[in-house]
């Protein structure tokens, strides 16, 4: 049933959403909306919502592969997209009807207030989000542009680029020492402490800590420590990197945050219209469109759904209104997806939700636990293990001359799951080509440690 | 708190209309997808749907290679999903849907497989095939091409030309468009005469249709004796049909002609080429004799340039030996280009005699013989043959 509407219309309920919003408590960013067309939309999807972006095939494909799902019905587009920054910024779709606008700006508005008070967001600068990005996309344009480097090697720098970008730290609220702080703490951690009976006393066992490799503590950057200790890179090509880079960690909290964030959003936008008394028509409509969108997904996690559940049941617990509120509050400042699962879904939820673990066997896929006594904390933790960057694999430097060949030696932090073997060694050889020395990786694969190692020679694996 | 300030922005059609932001990023996707097919060219050759088949049709060429490696985690990890209230232990929750030999995934929070399959003409296919090779040695005989004749081309429209090529109906639409704009902003226009306007005439625009031609002739030969069983005989027409169509693809002026042997030799029709089969033994002489017979005849070499490709198995009368290699000596003298592809799948090397040992004695420049084992060696063996980077050594015949 859709429904006449014009701007007058959305900026009078805006007003009164905003208003209620006040009242609750949510404190958010300025907001902009933007209305947009299909096209607009699939665009804004296809750059991760940047009015401007760097140019990249990947780009390109994802525009293809969204257009194509569009256009045969295999799955619609979403009602709104905002994206963290200051003031925060959303694009309607002009299509939808009233009802869904209303839906849809009572959710940014929750999007909104996320990204204002989550810790993790803290570090994404988001006053600078629109000029970062505008720069960026200007700086690999120019780098495009320029006769002595020209588009093919700037595509295959950020090819590289890309297929390491996730490979940084994931909680940036702790901050990394440098390599010379590094050293001094553990010089530091070694020292025995003084002793004023030393003349009595044997010497402590003193072990020389080790101060000489680089890095001095494992790095999880892996963009970075090329940029940095790779000597034969140009300065663009550096420039690449740290672009890359610096958007990767603008998207990660946004990851790391996936249930938390539409599990709110959809929170405010259902308490809000459900306080708004909608008339009877819109009403209807509201409901429809929000079980849509909450519905659970069969065999699947749909964040809406999970998210909306745990946070009404964390303000159930906390004993509904004020104390509620109060609750949920202050899990919004501080909590990220798997801490958010670790204490929130409780055993009686997972139940309610009947989330189970599943694992191939052969060529099915078998539930292997459900929510009962014995089987709900595992399905708990099989899911973090999957939420967030807990889906990324971590690899680290451990050594950036192994040999004193400079050879870049990785580590993979085996948790119980192989890497994908096809992907490691194709994503091996792009941390080669941007070294341009060879690389090893330690990683177990079927229980075995094997070292993948991908040369000038070409892509190896030992045994080890 | 301070009270949240919003702004909306309304939808302005001609911002729309203008942003295709992501053209630039699809066309080089796509051009991605291009080179994917041409490096699985030789896998889609092997494939026995396309040779022989309509130029329109249009095949589904699987891609892989455009995917987007990243580290992730292999797909026996487990994973949660969301039951229907009755979930059971060692319930089946989904099944691996086989894409191939690829690893595939379940859908959702896992990455895909990137296995897309696009749809090509077979036209477009052939076009890509055939995009680095081209006949060797052509520019050996510019001085002696004739000049074909030339076509023009229509190319859209300019506002300046001759007044043979206005489009009318285009000129017409045009005033009509700007008699409109004006009623709209002065509804009196309509009482004033509303000439034609030099800004309303519009030319159609001629250019040279500019392709590579020469005067050239391609002699296929081909052995259909009895020792030709269906495999050899399949590879032999995959070799020739590739030529046939590399050829009529890309050189205008092209003759070929087509002839089919076993102790002696014809010239055929293409429909007889490549559908019909004979038997008997093998005297590869007569072949070359009669290529010999046909150039001499049609097209003298002082004004051709000759290109001469044979295949067979090799399983030549011992006795013809001699003869055969006095032949194609006599072929090298008179082609820029005479190529040998001996027929021989897998296994059946050891036992039948070969002809590459005897052509081992030909030494010219322009000679090349391939060895075609399987249909895989189709493709490479025909770009061995034609590649443009082969280093022809000039002092040949």
């Amino acid at each position: 049933m859709p429904q006449a509407w014009d701007i007058g219309d959305l900026e009078a309920w805006d007003a009164r959403i905003r208003a209620r919003l006040e009242a609750f408590g949510l404190d958010c960013y300025p907001q902009e909306f933007e209305l947009c067309d299909h096209n607009q939309m699939l665009g804004y999807i296809a750059y991760s919502g940047m009015p401007s972006h760097y140019p990249h095939w990947s780009y390109g494909k994802s525009f293809e592969k969204l257009k194509t799902l569009y256009d045969h019905g295999v799955s619609g587009l979403p009602y709104e997209m905002v994206i963290n920054s200051n003031p925060a910024l959303a694009y309607l779709m002009r299509d939808n009807s009233l009802t869904l606008q209303i839906l849809t700006i009572a959710h940014v508005y929750g999007h909104n207030d996320f990204f204002k008070n989550n810790f993790t967001f803290r570090s994404t600068r988001a006053e600078y989000t629109l000029p970062t990005f505008k720069a960026h996309a200007e700086r690999v344009r120019g780098y495009q542009e320029d006769p002595s480097i020209g588009l093919d090697r700037v595509e295959q720098v950020l090819d590289a680029a890309h297929a390491l970008s996730l490979q940084c730290r994931r909680n940036l609220a702790v901050r990394k020492l440098s390599d010379a702080a590094a050293r001094g703490a553990a010089i530091d951690a070694a020292t025995p402490p003084p002793d004023p009976f030393y003349r009595v006393h044997r010497p402590p066992e003193w072990a020389a800590p080790e101060v000489r490799r680089t890095p001095a503590e494992p790095d999880e950057d892996l963009l970075l420590f090329v940029r940095d200790h790779n000597p034969y890179l140009a300065e663009w090509e550096k420039d690449l990197l740290t672009i890359v880079h610096e958007q990767a960690r603008y998207f990660i909290p946004q990851i790391e945050t996936k249930i938390m964030n539409e599990g709110w959003a959809s929170y405010w936008h259902k308490r809000t219209l459900d306080s708004l008394e909608l008339p009877p028509d819109l009403q209807l409509e509201f409901i429809v469109r929000h079980n849509q969108v909450v519905r659970p997904h069969e065999g699947s996690i749909n964040p809406y759904h999970v998210g909306l559940r745990v946070w009404e049941d964390i303000h159930r617990r906390a004993g509904g209104g004020a104390a509620g509120d109060a609750a949920i509050f202050a899990t919004r400042d501080s909590d990220r997806d798997s801490a958010f699962v670790r204490r929130h879904l409780t055993e009686d939820l997972i139940r309610d939700l009947d989330l189970f673990q599943y694992q191939r066997k052969g060529n099915e896929y078998v539930i292997t636990e459900v929510a009962d006594a014995e089987g709900w904390q595992s399905v708990r933790d099989t899911l973090i293990a999957g939420v967030g960057m807990n889906g990324v694999p971590v690899i680290r430097v451990v050594d950036g001359d192994a040999g004193g060949k400079r050879t870049l030696a990785l580590e993979h932090r085996h948790d119980g799951r192989d890497l994908h073997p096809e992907y490691a060694e194709r994503t091996l050889a792009f941390v080669h080509q941007l070294w341009q020395r060879e690389v090893t990786l330690d990683t177990v694969i079927g229980g075995k440690r094997q070292i993948l190692a991908h040369s000038d020679g070409g892509f190896t694996v030992k045994g080890g | 708190m301070s009270p949240v300030d919003s702004v909306f922005r309304p939808f302005r059609s001609a911002d729309a209309e203008r942003s295709d932001r992501a053209a630039g990023d699809r066309t080089r996707h796509r051009s991605k997808v291009r080179q994917a097919i041409r490096d699985n060219i030789a896998d889609i050759i092997a494939e026995e749907s396309i040779i022989g088949k309509d130029r329109n049709r249009i095949i589904k060429v699987p891609i892989r290679g455009i995917k987007e490696y990243r580290f992730i985690y292999g797909n026996a990890a487990p994973g949660v999903g969301q039951g229907n209230g009755e979930s059971q232990p060692g319930q089946v929750v989904g099944r691996q849907e086989s894409a191939g030999e690829g690893q595939p995934d379940r859908a959702g929070d896992r990455p895909g497989v990137d296995y897309y399959e696009t749809d090509v003409r077979l036209d477009e296919l052939i076009d890509l095939m055939f995009e680095d090779l081209e006949l060797p040695d052509l520019e050996r005989k510019r001085l002696r091409e004739i000049p074909s004749d030339r076509s023009v081309k229509r190319k859209g429209y300019r506002q300046v030309g001759i007044r043979q090529r206005l489009d009318k109906r285009r000129t017409v639409i045009a005033r009509v468009k700007r008699l409109l704009a004006t009623r709209e902003r002065d509804p009196a226009a309509d009482e004033r005469r509303f000439p034609f306007h030099d800004d309303d005439l519009k030319y159609k625009h001629l250019v040279t249709d500019v392709r590579e031609e020469s005067n050239a002739v391609v002699v296929c030969l081909m052995d259909t004796s009895g020792s030709m069983d269906t495999m050899k005989k399949y590879l032999a027409r995959c070799f020739f049909f590739l030529l046939y169509q590399f050829i009529r693809s890309k050189y205008r002026n092209v003759e070929i002609v087509f002839v089919a042997h076993h102790t002696e030799a014809r010239e055929v029709t293409e429909e007889e080429f490549f559908h019909k089969g004979e038997s008997g033994g093998t005297i590869i002489s007569s072949a070359y004799a009669k290529a010999l017979e046909i150039i001499a005849e049609r097209y003298h070499p002082s004004l051709w340039n000759v290109y001469a490709f044979h295949c067979s198995d090799g399983d030549n009368f011992d006795s013809d030996n001699a003869n055969a290699l006095r032949e194609a000596k006599a072929l090298t003298d008179v082609c820029n280009l005479f190529g040998y592809g001996e027929i021989k799948p897998m296994g059946s090397r050891a036992y039948e005699s070969s002809m590459l040992n005897v052509f081992r004695q030909l030494d010219a420049a322009n000679f090349q013989t391939v060895l075609i084992e399987r249909k895989e060696d189709v493709w490479s063996s025909f770009k061995a043959l034609l590649a443009k980077d082969r280093v022809v050594e000039s002092g040949a015949a």
